[in-house]
């Protein structure tokens, strides 16, 4: 499904990213783990195609389409997704106003319709009770004043709506306690599906007790130095990321 | 232009049907004094350090209404009316009143003309009582207008009555000769326990260099509940210069709404005057700018008596090589204890060529009091729109529902329906996309 080759990537003149190598096939979960710097949050960036990195070597393509030409929103519709670290509060639009004007977009692009109101209403009820979050929650200012857990049952709740091919889960776990952490992983699960994919980027192996992994890749100095199975996520939590370097 | 404005004013009186000895009359003749003295605003005045009129004084304006081109049709105008609602119209084409367009009443109350109430007798008292008790006597504009009045809109609602529909008043002007300066005057009077909302616009249907130098006095009694929303979205030919002068009595609530869009120069001049305890007054704008349009919003709120309040919410949003000023004034004197001034001025500058000036100022000589003030300039943010492209929003869609998103604040405290749809078509045709959607 999504083929990473040999990505190099800066950012300013920083080469960040020094040669990626990673093959993901529909159905898997993929967690990468490293330490702080070690490039997870570029990587998850490039893919989605945030403008501020720059690709200078490699490639990046889902089901054979080139992703790196495309814009962000191009990247969306084809199904990539990114549930951000730190999501963004967009105060006068509501939750449900935003993943309207965003599940129509995508349907203007592939030549359909506005979803219909009643169908949309439907569907909402479906994810939000999927995911476990208040129907209150919905008509309030997107991330606008949400705690931690809020915003990443949110993203979740996003993802639920817009059933993307392959989904990044950008430190998703960064500020959960262990309950709302739960709550997250087991919405995860239940969208997850033998046509989609998962890339769980995460510092701590917490998360992967509730998302288990198929791999576990070891990012450092933005390169994988270390790809096992789930096993390989508990190794690093009893040796640390010394371990690996 | 000053020369040409002091040599017009004796044609001008001797056209008029006015008794020359008037109290009315020693009103305008007292200003034109006055104004020969003061003349125009300069950039040395603080008030006018960013906004210069210059360039319109090169302009060969007429003084005088011409006789339009051709007779205006509805057809025509009628886009600039609010639809689908029953309205009160006091219209004006050139200038001159518009039966045709206008829908007017003196049937338990007058909605009508200025020059109505300044030639018949009836209104002798109201007008020896009101007219130019409110506006400024040292600003040149001002006393210019007050000089030349002759034309604009009336209204007298009495004491408890609830208007049903709002009151349109528009000044249309259309293809004529010259450049041509227009001076509507506005006097409106609101008695005890009564509610009236009125939405004022200037629509310029020329090529011709327009400027209209309009003043509007409101005074709201006990009680009394006014809205007000004037919308500026003129032509690139046309400038506009509205002083509003607003008194209010004891638990009177005014708010009003400042739509601006576009046109030339646009100079905004509010000014409420709080005579009575436990006065509301509320003070809202949009203004949304590009190519080289700018908007100057001076405000002001002179706290005169305790227990009072003030809420001002003013967000800008300039493109290309748009400027704009914000000068929020708040003076609170020393026996207006208890009062509650909150000032906000929220900007985002889309291109380096942008600008805006904001200054809040707050003189407050009062102790026990509630004062605040905000202000910000930025750019969208590159976050957001990098959260929402990745959410599969387009660009262009993106920033727009960011800055929909940033003005729906204030256009969510419009209360006709109808007038909030306009409002917000507006601002989507200005951003250039179909929201679809209700925020």
């Amino acid at each position: 499904m999504l083929k990473i080759k040999n990505l190099h990537a800066k950012i300013g003149d920083k080469e960040i990213l020094k040669g990626i190598n990673l093959t993901i096939k529909a159905g898997e979960v993929h967690a990468i783990m490293g330490p702080n710097g070690s490039g997870k949050t570029t990587l998850s960036s490039v893919i989605a195609g945030r403008e501020d990195y720059k690709v200078t070597e490699g490639s990046i393509s889902l089901y054979g389409d080139d992703l790196l030409d495309l814009a962000p929103e191009d990247r969306a519709h084809k199904g990539v997704f990114m549930s951000f670290q730190y999501p963004v509060a967009i105060p006068g639009v509501t939750v449900t106003n935003f993943i309207k004007t965003a599940i129509n977009a995508k349907r203007k692009v592939e030549g359909k319709d506005d979803m219909p109101a009643a169908e949309l209403l439907k569907m909402i009820r479906e994810k939000a009770k999927l995911i476990g979050i208040d129907r209150s929650f919905l008509s309030r200012s997107l991330n606008d004043g949400f705690s931690g857990g809020e915003k990443k049952r949110n993203e979740i709740f996003q993802m639920a709506m817009l059933e993307p091919k392959m989904a990044i889960l950008d430190e998703t776990d960064s500020g959960l306690d262990i309950d709302a952490l739960k709550t997250v992983a087991n919405g995860v699960n239940k969208l997850r599906s033998k046509d989609n994919a998962v890339i769980v980027i995460t510092h701590y192996q917490r998360l992967l007790d509730y998302i288990v992994p198929d791999f576990v890749h070891v990012l450092s100095d933005g390169k994988i130095v270390k790809t096992g199975g789930k096993e390989l996520a508990l190794e690093l939590e009893a040796k640390g990321y010394e371990w690996v370097k | 232009m000053k020369d040409k404005l002091i040599a017009s004013f004796m044609a001008f009186e001797n056209k008029g049907s006015v008794q020359t000895d008037t109290e009315f009359h020693k009103i305008r003749a007292t200003a034109m004094q006055q104004f020969e003295k003061i003349g125009f605003p300069t950039k040395e005045i603080e008030d006018w350090k960013y906004t210069s009129l210059k360039k319109l004084w090169n302009n060969d304006y007429s003084l005088f209404p011409q006789l339009p081109k051709h007779e205006i049709q509805l057809s025509e105008v009628d886009t600039y009316f609010l639809k689908g609602i029953d309205s009160y119209k006091i219209v004006f084409v050139d200038g001159v009143y518009s039966p045709f367009l206008s829908e007017t009443t003196h049937d338990g109350m007058e909605i009508c003309l200025l020059s109505a109430a300044i030639n018949k007798l009836k209104y002798k008292i109201i007008m020896e009582h009101f007219f130019n008790k409110a506006a400024s006597k040292s600003d040149g504009l001002t006393v210019l207008n007050t000089a030349f009045t002759s034309e604009g809109a009336f209204i007298h609602i009495p004491k408890n009555t609830v208007l049903q529909k709002p009151i349109q008043i528009i000044y249309f002007t259309t293809e004529c000769e010259k450049d041509v300066l227009l001076q509507p005057r506005n006097l409106i009077i609101v008695d005890e326990n009564s509610q009236v909302q009125i939405v004022e616009r200037h629509q310029s249907l020329s090529n011709k260099n327009v400027l209209n130098n309009t003043v509007t006095e409101i005074f709201a009694n006990k009680r009394a509940h006014i809205d007000y929303y004037k919308i500026q979205n003129d032509t690139k030919n046309a400038s506009l210069i509205d002083s509003t002068f607003i008194e209010q009595k004891d638990q009177s609530v005014v708010s009003v709404n400042t739509f601006s869009f576009g046109g030339d120069i646009t100079r905004n001049t509010l000014s409420f005057y709080q005579k009575g305890e436990h006065v509301s007054s509320i003070l809202n704008g949009i203004t949304m700018l590009d190519g080289t349009q700018h908007v100057d919003n001076q405000t002001n709120v002179f706290h005169q008596q305790p227990n009072c309040e003030s809420h001002e919410l003013y967000k800008g949003i300039y493109d290309e090589q748009s400027t704009g000023v914000f000068n929020g004034k708040v003076f609170v004197e020393q026996i207006a204890q208890k009062t509650d001034a909150f000032q906000q001025n929220d900007n985002i500058l889309l291109t380096d060529k942008a600008s805006i000036n904001a200054k809040p100022q707050l003189e407050i000589f009062a102790d026990d009091v509630a004062c605040s003030h905000g202000c910000t300039i930025g750019q969208l943010d590159e976050n957001a729109l990098f959260y929402m492209r990745q959410r599969g929003i387009p660009e262009k869609e993106a920033k727009a529902l960011l800055l929909y998103a940033f003005t729906n604040e204030v256009v969510d405290k419009i209360r006709i329906p109808v007038l909030k749809t306009l409002i917000t078509k507006i601002i989507s045709h200005k951003l250039g996309v179909e929201l679809g959607i209700d925020l």
